[in-house]
């Protein structure tokens, strides 16, 4: 094969002596820079470049830009392979390894071709019916239909590369950076204003860079490249190329997707792959062009069938030849340009079918008289011929406004068919601001009406196609847009000129009628191979809302989100239903305008960058003598300390019969601590808590539940005062942060006059607690701030002392049932203080513990953690109502008033013992007979599981019904999940030392 | 994704903050004297209007509250004042609670 045999010799922007070489599916080829791989592809003559979605019918490039429904590839290898890149957005680059979709075993001979054979047996919404007839005919069908569909395969391998997310605010973001966008750039650029202009391509210039147009005495691209200069030395204006707008969001914030290093084999040292810029505007212009609709015809999917601006594009932009000789097929004016183009690159246009009877404007007609070209005006293309791709085009006369075809067909011979059936302004941004649109039938297509955004839409995104109306309304929208965002636009800046174009209004022909007698398919939507056929039999099937239509015809979804469909796809509906199109509406534009790889949304939130990860100040410590470390919420804390040959049961008894026995020591740093102070914090304190407070004396600490405002507990915890007016309170570790946010709420909206000052000071303070009987004397050896005995340290007392040469605060509770100490100490000394405890206790075989340990020693005593406070129980379920001030007010006390939680039958604390040794299961249920016949009545549930050492025996704690009733009975711990069943016999919930006098020594 | 503007760390992403349901609903000075009804009024109803509604939100650099006029519809936001501050001039509150 000779190399880009379609390649024109001269002409395009493209640089001939750069050239790259490229894969695709499997041959070599070579291209130049400035390419993309569809141009690339066509210059070789590849026209065949994918099957479609449901009948595998062949597919060629249909398009030059963001719209193209069929050349979907995938590109790289390995770890960068991607599927579903549009070839027409890739730029070309050396080494470039592409390879098609939807085919098996390969292109040109695929299997599921046979699909397109038996298409009348997959009609329209032909997945939703394997659901509802025969019976279970879904499950038999899922396997292969789930093998047969959806287009390229996702990779399997991690990404190697990374990506950004960036932030920026801007007075006037312009999206587009064609003939408007650049205007409205330069008008909001000189006026001083921050802009921002993006643009999809890599280069300026949007449709005039296939264009052949003069602005301001200059060719079009001269132009652009001097209003690109002009931007650039523009301090305040930031460009963004290779840059896509695809998300509009609340108060102007826009998503745009950068691809940053997908131009390059692979990006480079440092740099990231695509980058996800924020972009909080105050006003925003969209300048984003309209898009060339398709027209209706059977066979209008056979290669060779491109739009006509594409056409144009590969010829001007690109110097490929799309065909050998073509035939142009439209309803308006402007595929006359296509005309020009294609007879000035030596490709002869056979004739020129136009099916408007009284023909085009005076400027298309003088294009087709000077060259001479046949012209059939009142005339459509009926059906496009051949097998592997056009070879001939079939017209007939259009009769009765276009409702039948009539008189002798003709055939033409041809390879290239350029089709253009109108403009639809790309609108899909405006939508997604939520902004209304207009149906507009002089172009026949939908425009942005009212705005519900600071927005304002230019050029043809607004309907005006016209060169000189896209410059014109481009600088009058940018001027705007810096006037409203605070900015007094120049003077002189003026929008540059052009010839105006008088073009002959577009006639709608949305669906060329069949001939009589006669069989094709007439593809509306080419992505999700839905013809007009599907929309008729939707419509007699009763899907006649356009979301219905959608759904059941798959009509407009997918990455192509119906940007050439979408129009014709509702205008055949309307006509089927014999109303107007505006009544029967759109379907929603939804983010993102092109799809978005997952990396780019996440950016730097992968692996370990997920989330923060919170350390202990003793983290180095556990580390270093080999502690097994667990997540809990977004700390890591040592679960056990394995000895070397230990297994983790092992450990995990031996640290617990450790502290029962001797002494142990945990890391507790990870307790939320709240430093509450002034002259009205003990009455806060009484307020949140359920128990009083106004009477504690300094010095002391007292434990209680916090409650919220509908009565059930919010969390449990210590709080000491430490002075008159300065409280230190401690949460659990996982609500640490929602008992601060719950205390702030009160303090500041619901009882501002009170003199309270909420500090969070979870990482100023390290904390640690030594447990066991002879914890004592542990802190006795270590303390040098004096006694630690009784008299100064009685239980639930407070001591400020010092350990190392630092200072400690001591507090003498327990979270095992033993005697126990919390030794606070800031951050930075905690493992100053760890060491010295661990060598004060050496002497008594301090053992150091983790949170299983914590976890049984607590089980064992009863205490309960957020597995019992799991917002579903209140005080009085775990025999606390005692605790509940009578006398005064507390959050959630009037709600435990109300009959549910005041007089309910509810389930109750209480410990369960396994009655044949067997393991408890987590979550279980508590039943009386398991195999009784289902439903089974669940009576209650288990909450907290562990093997007991000092029973040893497994044990739970269960919140259960009539708990004093069952007290002693034997129930089943019932796990339909593990299919586990355990005979329990329920007892008390403390296990040992009901009366606590270990905790009083 | 809005932009609110907090009345101490100035405007920021709306990631920054954490919304805290209608504003200007006082809790009860003496709830034990209330019906279960008029308990449960105040603890689970709100107006939830269409169109403008002032709300409390908290920001989570600065930790302090204030309330927001927000438009449900719209999502404009068109006031923002602190605690204790009563809403600016022409903003009534819709629904039927004081």
């Amino acid at each position: 094969m000779t190399s880009q045999p379609f390649r024109r010799l001269e002409g395009g922007l493209i640089d001939r002596d750069r050239p790259l070489t490229f894969r695709f599916d499997g041959s070599t080829f070579t291209g130049y820079a400035g390419d993309t791989l569809a141009s690339a592809l066509l210059a070789n003559g590849v026209t065949l470049v994918g099957r479609s979605f449901k009948y595998h019918r062949r597919r060629g490039i249909v398009a030059a830009g963001v719209e193209e429904p069929n050349a979907l590839a995938t590109l790289r290898e390995g770890n960068r392979q991607e599927p579903n890149l549009r070839a027409t957005q890739v730029e070309l680059f050396d080494g470039l390894t592409a390879s098609s979709q939807n085919r098996w075993p390969s292109l040109d001979f695929d299997v599921g071709g046979i699909n397109n054979i038996l298409s009348r047996f997959l009609p329209a919404g032909f997945y939703y019916k394997t659901f509802m007839w025969p019976a279970g005919a879904w499950m038999f069908y899922e396997r292969f239909i789930r093998a047969a569909a959806g287009l390229g395969k996702a990779p399997l391998l991690g990404d190697p590369d990374y990506y950004e997310r960036r932030h920026a605010h801007c007075d006037v973001l312009v999206v587009g950076a064609g003939p408007a966008g650049l205007s409205a750039a330069l008008a909001a650029g000189r006026s001083g204003a921050r802009v921002i202009l993006v643009d999809d391509n890599a280069a300026l210039g949007g449709s005039l860079r296939g264009d052949t147009a003069t602005i301001n005495e200059v060719p079009a691209l001269a132009w652009v490249d001097e209003v690109g200069g002009t931007l650039e030395a523009l301090e305040n204006v930031r460009i963004l190329t290779r840059a896509t707008a695809v998300g509009y969001y609340d108060q102007n914030l826009i998503t745009v997707c950068e691809r940053v290093a997908d131009h390059l084999a692979r990006p480079d040292p440092h740099q990231p792959r695509q980058r996800l810029w924020w972009v909080r505007a105050k006003r925003v212009v969209l300048a984003t062009g309209a898009i060339e609709r398709p027209l209706v015809f059977a066979n209008n999917d056979l290669p060779g069938v491109m739009l006509a601006s594409a056409v144009r594009t590969y010829q001007l932009q690109y110097a490929v030849k799309c065909g050998r000789r073509a035939v142009v097929f439209t309803n308006n004016d402007s595929a006359y340009s296509c005309v020009s183009a294609l007879m000035g690159g030596g490709v002869p246009v056979s004739a020129v079918v136009d099916t408007r009877a009284s023909g085009p404007g005076d400027a298309a007609r003088k294009i087709v008289d000077s060259s001479g070209v046949e012209c059939l005006f009142g005339h459509a293309v009926v059906g496009a011929l051949g097998r592997q791709r056009v070879t001939s085009v079939e017209v007939m006369a259009l009769a009765d406004g276009g409702s039948r075809v009539t008189g002798r067909s003709r055939v033409i011979d041809c390879d290239l068919l350029c089709v253009s059936g109108g403009w639809n302004p790309t609108v899909h941004l405006f939508s997604q601001s939520q902004g209304k649109l207009r149906y507009d039938e002089g172009l026949t297509s939908f425009v942005p009406d009212a705005s519900s955004q600071a927005e304002s839409s230019a050029g043809a995104a607004r309907g005006e196609l016209g060169l000189d109306a896209c410059l014109r309304g481009g600088i009058e929208a940018g001027a705007e847009a810096a006037r409203l965002a605070g900015f007094t636009p120049t003077e002189d800046v003026e929008a540059a000129r052009c010839d105006h174009v008088d073009e002959a209004p577009v006639e709608a022909l949305w669906a060329v009628p069949l001939p009589a007698r006669r069989h094709g398919k007439r593809f509306v939507d080419l992505q999700n191979d839905v013809t007009a056929e599907d929309v008729a039999l939707a419509d007699r099937e009763g899907y006649q809302s356009v979301e219905h239509l959608k759904r059941y015809t798959t009509l407009g979804m997918g990455t192509d989100q119906g940007r050439t469909s979408n129009v014709n796809g509702l205008a055949i509906l309307a006509g089927l239903r014999d109303s107007d199109i505006p009544s029967v509406g759109t379907t929603t534009f939804r983010p993102p305008f092109n799809p978005v790889t997952l990396g780019t949304i996440t950016a730097r939130e992968v692996g370990a960058d997920l989330a923060p990860l919170r350390l202990s100040p003793m983290h180095d410590w556990h580390a270093g003598v080999g502690a097994n470390f667990v997540t809990v919420g977004l700390w890591l804390r040592t679960q056990f300390y394995a000895r070397p040959g230990e297994a983790m049961m092992e450990a995990i008894n031996r640290e617990v019969l450790a502290v029962r026995n001797a002494v142990g020591m945990v890391d507790v740093s990870t307790l939320g601590k709240i430093e509450i102070q002034g002259r009205d914090a003990a009455e806060f304190l009484e307020r949140v808590y359920i128990n009083r407070w106004t009477n504690l004396q300094v010095g002391r600490c007292r434990y209680g539940f916090m409650l919220r405002e509908d009565g059930f507990i919010l969390d449990d915890g210590t709080t000491t005062r430490v002075a008159d007016n300065n409280f230190y309170m401690t949460t659990t570790t996982a609500q640490a942060g929602p008992v601060m946010a719950h205390l702030e709420y009160y303090a500041q909206t619901v009882w501002p006059e009170l003199h309270v000052h909420l500090t969070s000071v979870t990482d100023q303070w390290a904390g640690m607690a030594i447990a066991g009987p002879r914890s004592r004397e542990v802190l006795a050896a270590a303390c040098e701030g004096g006694d630690v005995g009784d008299e100064s340290l009685p239980f639930m007392g407070y001591l400020e002392s010092r350990i190392a040469g630092v200072p400690v605060r001591l507090f003498r509770m327990t979270f095992s049932g033993e005697m126990a100490y919390e030794v606070h100490t800031p951050s930075d000394y905690g493992i100053r203080v760890w060491e010295a405890l661990m060598a004060a206790g050496k002497d008594f075989a301090i053992t150091p513990y983790g949170t299983e340990a914590m976890s049984v020693l607590r089980i064992e005593k009863g205490h309960v953690v957020g597995a019992e406070l799991d917002g579903r129980t209140i005080p009085a379920d775990f025999g606390f109502e005692r605790m509940q001030k009578k006398d005064r007010d507390f959050i959630g006390k009037r709600s435990l008033e109300r009959p549910a939680l005041a007089y309910g039958p509810r389930k109750r604390f209480v410990g369960l013992i396994s009655e044949d040794g067997r393991k408890i299961p987590r979550g279980a249920q508590l039943v009386w007979n398991p195999t009784a016949p289902k439903p089974v009545p669940m009576l209650g549930h288990v909450s907290s599981t562990c093997y007991s050492p000092n029973l040893g025996n497994y044990i739970a704690l269960a919140l259960l019904e009539d708990a004093d009733g069952y007290q002693g009975k034997l129930l089943y711990a019932s796990s339909p999940l593990t299919d586990s069943h355990v005979p329990v016999r329920v007892g008390h919930s403390v296990f040992i030392d009901p009366e606590g006098e270990r905790a009083r020594g | 994704m809005l932009l609110i503007e907090c009345p101490w760390c100035g405007p920021r992403d709306d990631q920054d903050f954490t919304y805290g349901g209608e504003a200007h609903i006082a809790r009860p000075e003496r709830p034990e004297k209330l019906s279960d009804e008029q308990w449960g009024d105040y603890l689970f109803m709100r107006s939830n209007p269409k169109g403008t509604h002032l709300e409390r939100w908290v920001c989570n650099g600065c930790r302090r509250w204030f309330n927001v006029c927000r438009d449900t519809v719209t999502d404009e936001i068109t006031a923002v004042y602190r605690m204790g501050e009563k809403p600016p001039g022409a903003i009534k509150k819709a629904g039927r609670k004081s």
